[in-house]
This record gives structure tokens, sequence and C-alpha cells, in this order.
């Protein structure tokens, strides 16, 4: 009875566009709660605006710079006599002198096979920690994560101290009579390789295991129970189910991998040129910045190009998995 | 016409008169169901069984999921396994599909021993929870899939697929990927799959469950009609009372990994062995008692006051603790006292009555305090009795609606 006639009361104002209060402190509500949505979803935009976008600016200004003696060691970005001046003569150079494209092929190499060992190695690992029993999983996971406990440095030094002449590679070797004399390990492009590969393998297998982990078993009971052998399964359902983990973690070694500077300058040899050491050696040693923010530009954009490819695969792929 | 025992070799996508039990109104044919023979082969001794389980148990971590079952299935059947949830029915339909390995036991499908055989060399084929369709398959390629792994030709492959897909009315949605489809659709696709390698055996584990009501009675029946045209044997797993009566020829209800009672809707449900049977279809009446010494058919019941007419099945033991099982709909209300040879008669007054429509409930509380709940028809617009609240009704039985359980 009484639901009845409030309901009455209220219909009038209603009709007439005026807002019930319950509506009035929704609206009231909504307008703060939007502007702290609004704030939540800015501040990582505010922060790639200001560390990475800017600064990314500027070093492409710098690259069209001249280089100078002096402090800063280029050209003044804004003259205000002349204006903004520019001058293409930094990349114009890179396509002159050979070292640069070398650096960045070898760069490329690099970073794709071992992009590609770390799929070989970590597809496998992956798979076997996600058919793992619960109980098992996370230990497995925790073994896969533990060494980023140490510092990155550390861990290459320890590599370092393994190939060496008389590093325990080489003493296994000797005693299993597989050689007569050490081998050359350390500084060649194999030491390069084992590194990135130790480095970027967590990085591919964590992607790799969230998508196979995801995947629902009675897909692969529904497989077999249509006649699907166990590997035509894995075929058919597991693998292409997995594609977004394989492209995910990827990216994530091929990337890094890519502008890679530690790894080759501690294990690499003289003609390891990854194009990371060539940066190096642009900024610190000939302190020819604008060449230098040249070839990093260039670098982004050669990164850039992987990253769209990823885009476009995650992102419809990303419902089907589900 | 009965082609229990014998193999299929009837082509199953033509339309067959085939075997029918009087459970199943709806038929493909016309012609009239008094006509046709019943489909009653778990009664002729001499019939050939097309699935034999044996003594199968599985244990996982010393808990026993399946403990020792045994159940003939014959060809033609759409047999249901009903229990609540973890009472071991899904893991039973993994066993029968190969999913499992059984710890001990075995099982026979049209003569030939399942033991050691992987799921993908079993005449079996099973319809998901989850559907389980290939998320990067379209609707044809799901449906192709068990076909392609068969070897068969490409255009055999595409006959059948389009077959199917109008078999489940999916043919507009052929290169469809799953997410654009419904659930509903998306079920339809996984039954056709299912289907697609004319399995001897279709294993359903919960067909309707995640469909909402109006879908569900569809289904039901589709899923009915399908069974009926193809003749392929069902067994479907399924935890709602009404949805194995409406569908089943015959229900095994289990309880903690074991059968506790196989029968035909009808059977279960008007003779229930358990009391756990008994509560676990639908709304009934239980009165404890013990067998009056003289006359076995005489229940004392102290919480009623007057003894209950039964008729205990001979040579059923009686123990001193028994219980007397009523349906709802078997109790007749009526404001005299009605009088007769075998009938129950108790006297209350209505606590609470509620109207369905079809049929209205009442809750009559008996001058002993039992509370006993009574259903009857509204088969005229106006209710011969028009009770009310707190009015003092007279409730009776005839002794054969007595269930005598003594467990």
């Amino acid at each position: 009875m009484t639901a009845r006639l409030r309901r009455v009361r209220v219909s009038p104002g209603a009709k007439l566009g005026r807002k019930s209060p319950a509506q009035r402190k929704a609206a009231a509500l909504r307008r703060p709660e939007r502007l702290w949505r609004r704030t939540v979803a800015g501040v990582p935009y505010l922060w790639l605006l200001v560390f990475f976008l800017a600064p990314f600016a500027i070093v492409m200004r710098i690259s069209f710079a001249d280089p100078l003696i002096g402090q800063p060691p280029f050209t003044p970005l804004y003259d205000e006599t002349q204006g903004i001046q520019l001058t293409a003569d930094n990349y114009r150079f890179l396509t002159e002198d050979d070292l640069y494209w070398v650096s960045y092929l070898k760069s490329l190499r690099i970073a794709g096979v071992a992009t590609l060992l770390c799929l070989l190695i970590g597809y496998p690992m992956a798979y076997g920690i996600a058919r793992a029993r619960t109980v098992w999983r996370n230990v497995l996971l925790l073994l896969v994560i533990l060494p980023f406990w140490t510092s990155f440095l550390l861990r290459v030094y320890a590599w370092m101290g393994m190939l060496s002449g008389q590093g325990v590679v080489n003493k296994a070797l000797l005693a299993l009579g597989l050689v007569d004399q050490p081998v050359q390990i350390l500084y060649t492009d194999l030491a390069v390789y084992l590194g990135i590969v130790y480095t970027y393998l967590p990085f591919m297998i964590l992607p790799l295991y969230a998508t196979l982990e995801r995947l629902d078993d009675d897909l692969l009971d529904a497989a077999a129970d249509l006649g699907g052998r166990p590997r035509q399964a894995f075929l058919d359902i597991t693998l292409p189910l997995s594609v977004p983990g394989v492209v995910a973690g990827s990216m994530l070694v091929f990337i890094p991998a890519l502008g890679e500077f530690v790894i080759p300058s501690l294990l690499g040899g003289l003609d390891t040129l990854m194009i990371g050491r060539t940066l190096y050696d642009e900024f610190f040693v000939n302190r020819d910045w604008p060449l230098a923010s040249a070839v990093a530009s260039v670098l982004v954009l050669i990164l850039v190009v992987p990253i769209v490819i990823f885009q476009r695969f995650s992102q419809p792929d990303r419902e089907t998995v589900r | 016409m009965t082609e229990a025992g014998g193999k299929a070799s009837i082509n199953p996508w033509v339309p067959s008169a085939g075997p029918r039990t009087a459970h199943h109104r709806s038929r493909s044919d016309n012609r009239p169901a008094a006509r046709l023979s019943p489909f009653v082969p778990w009664e002729d001794p001499t019939a050939e069984p097309f699935i034999r389980i044996e003594n199968l148990s599985k244990t996982f971590d010393g808990f026993a999921a399946v403990d020792g079952v045994s159940l003939d299935i014959f060809q033609g059947e759409l047999f249901a396994i009903l229990g609540g949830s973890g009472c071991g029915k899904s893991t039973l339909l993994r066993l029968l599909a190969g999913f499992e390995t059984p710890t001990a036991g075995e099982v026979v499908i049209d003569g030939a021993n399942m033991a050691g055989r992987p799921p993908y060399e079993r005449p079996t084929n099973m319809m998901f929870q989850s559907y389980a369709v290939f998320p990067h398959y379209t609707v044809a390629d799901n449906v192709a899939y068990g076909l392609r792994k068969e070897g068969l030709g490409k255009t055999e492959i595409k006959e059948r697929v389009t077959e199917l897909l109008e078999l489940v009315q999916m043919q507009d949605f052929a290169r469809r990927k799953p997410r654009q489809l419904s659930g509903g659709q998306q079920q339809r696709v996984a039954l056709a799959r299912a289907l697609a390698k004319r399995p001897k055996v279709l294993l359903l584990d919960e067909p309707l469950a995640a469909l909402d009501r109006n879908l569900r009675e569809r289904t039901q029946f589709e899923l009915m009609n399908i069974q009926d045209r193809l003749g392929i044997t069902f067994i479907v797993v399924t935890h709602d009372q009404e949805e194995a009566m409406t569908l089943a020829t015959r229900i095994a209800v289990m309880d903690a990994g074991r059968f506790v009672q196989i029968g035909t809707p009808t059977e279960i449900y008007e003779y229930p062995n358990s009391r756990f049977v008994a509560d676990f279809f639908g709304a009934i009446n239980l009165f404890e008692g013990r067998a009056d010494a003289g006359d076995p058919g005489r229940i004392i019941c102290a919480e009623t006051g007057v003894p209950i007419h039964a008729e205990p099945t001979a040579g059923q033991a009686l123990p001193d603790l028994l219980f007397v099982a009523v349906r709802p709909e078997k109790i007749r209300l009526s404001r005299e006292a009605p009088a007769g040879e075998g009938v129950t008669v108790m006297h209350g007054t209505v606590e609470d009555l509620a109207y369905y429509g079809n049929h209205s409930v009442y809750r009559v509380r008996t001058d002993q305090g039992k509370l006993v709940q009574v259903s009857s028809q509204n088969a005229h617009r106006s209710a011969e009795l028009a009770l009310e609240w707190d009015e003092p009704i007279h409730l009776s039985w005839p002794r054969d609606c007595s269930v005598v359980l003594t467990q």
C-alpha cells in the first residue's frame, strides 16, 4: 500500500524531467568518480610523455644537429637569431660507413637467432610447467624467476668465469677427453648467444606459461575424443592457441636483445659488433652525440616494426584464447 | 523391428522408425505409438547388452570416485546417470570415453573390450559440459575435425558437415567463429561435432545445464528427436532429476560412487528403493514407523497417531525402523472423512497453500503435529474444494500409494 503511494508521489516530478533525490545523489557521486578514473588512467600516460616521448623528441632533435667541441657537444637546438636549424648529415653518414649497417644486421641476426633458441628451449619448459601438478607449478615457476634475485651484471661476470680458458666448461671438456686443449668460447659469438639466451629465457617462459596454463583441458580431451592422437592434438589445438604467448615472449626477448650492450661487450669478441656497442662507442668514445642520436633513432624505428606486428597479432587473438 | 543386440547396419542419417519407448511422445514418423511394441530390452533376458560395465572402479589418491559399478545398457537407449555433485557420475562418463583409466573392472562396448584403448580409438564421442568448441576453428571446421582425423575425402567431409549443421539447424553459421555464437548455438556445434563420426555411443555431460529454462526445454526435445532419428545410444550425465525423467529410457541414480537404483523413470519415481532416491526425485512425505507384528500391511506410526496402510513387497525384510513414503499428488483432501478398506486417513488443518496455476500445493499440519505436503491438479477453473487457511481437513490415500522403505 505505502509503496504504491510513494510511487505516485515521485512520478510527476520524474515526468517533468526533474531528477529524483537518488538520481541527484548518484550524479554528484559520479563527477569526482569520473575525475578520479581519469587521473588514474592519465598518470601512466603522463609518465610516458615526460620520461619517454619528451626525451625521445630531444634525442631526435639532437640527431639533426651538428657535432661541436664544447658543452653540450652539439649545435644549439634552438637559436634565437636563426631559429631551428636541421641537418641530415648524420643520417647520411650512417648509410656511408659500413660499420653501422653491419652492426644493425649483426644485432638483428643475433637477436633473431637468440629469440628462436629461447622459443625452442622455453616452449617445452613452459609446457612442462603448465602440465605439472599444481603443487609443483609454483616451485618450478619460482626456479624460473630465481636468477632475477641476483644482479644481472654479476651473472654475466659468472659466465665469463665459466667460459674462460681455465673455466669449468673447458675443464669439463678436457676431463671428458672431448678436447686436447682449452677451446676459445669466451669473446666469441657463441658466448654472446649463451649469455642472451640464458638472460632472456624467463621472459619467454613466463608469457608462454600464462597462455598454456589458461588452455582449457576439455579442448584437448575433445580433440582426443574426436580421433586426434596426442601429437596431432598438440599441433591442432595447443600450438595455435598458444600463438599469443609465442608472440609476446618473442617480443619480450627480441626487443631488449636487439639493443643489448652489456652481454656483447663482456662476452663478445671484437667482431661481435652489436648496435648497442656501436652506440656506446659513438656516445662515450667519439663523443659524437648527434651521430649517436641518429643511431639510436634508427634503432627505435627498427623496433617499432616488430611492436606493431605484435599489436596486430595479440589483440584479435586475446579473445579467442579464453 | 527391435535391433537391440544387432549391429547398426542401417544408415544412421536416414530417419528410422527405430524402437522407442512410451516415454517419448514426440515421434519422427506419424504412426501411432500404440502400434509399436514397447522398447524394453532390459526386460528381455535374452537381449544382448550393447554396453557392459562390470565392477568398474576409479580411485583418486585413495578416494573411490567410482566404486565397483556394474551396468548393462542396450542399443538405442537414452540412458541417464543421475546424481548430485561429486557422486562420481562425471568420472564414470570419463571412464567410458577413455579419458580416465579404471583402477579395476572393465567396459565392453558392442562386444569390444575397451581396456587400454585411448579415447581416439573408441567408438564413443562426447559432448562436453563446457562444450569445448575449438575457439580458433570455424563452426564448419569444428564439425569437420573428427572426420579429418578419420581421413575422409574432402567432398565427403563437406557433405557430412552440411548434413550435420542442418540437423542441428546451424547451417547459416558455418563460417562463424565460436566467440560469435551464443551459448545455445555453441552447444549445437558441440552436438554436431560429437555426432559427426557416427559414434556407437554418444556421451553427454550435463548437456542442458548451461542453458536458460526456455532453451532447455526446446533443446531437450530436440535431443530426444535426434536420438530417435539416428538410433545412437546416448548416455547422459545430469544432476537434474526432471531432465533425467523426461529424457531417459532408464535412469541410474548414483551416490558416493555407487548406483543406488536403476530403473525406468516411472519405476524410480513411483517405487524408489531408498529414502535417498525418494527424496532426490521431487517432493515426498516420509513417515517413520515400524511394521505391526500381526499385520505387515499396517505400519505403526508414532508421528501420525494412526496406522498407515501399506503393501510391503513380498519377502521384504521389515526392520524395526522403517519409513513410509507418499508422493504429495497421491494424497486426497476432503472435508468428510473418507471410508474404505486399506485407506489411510488423517485429520489436520491447512497451514499453507500455494497456487501454481496448473496445480496447487497445500501444507497440512496433522492433529499430531506432522506437516504433510499435498498437491492437487486444478482440473477445473474453480477448485471443487476452495480451501482456506486454517481449515480443518481430512487427508487420505489408498494402500498402494504407500511406499515402504527400509533404508
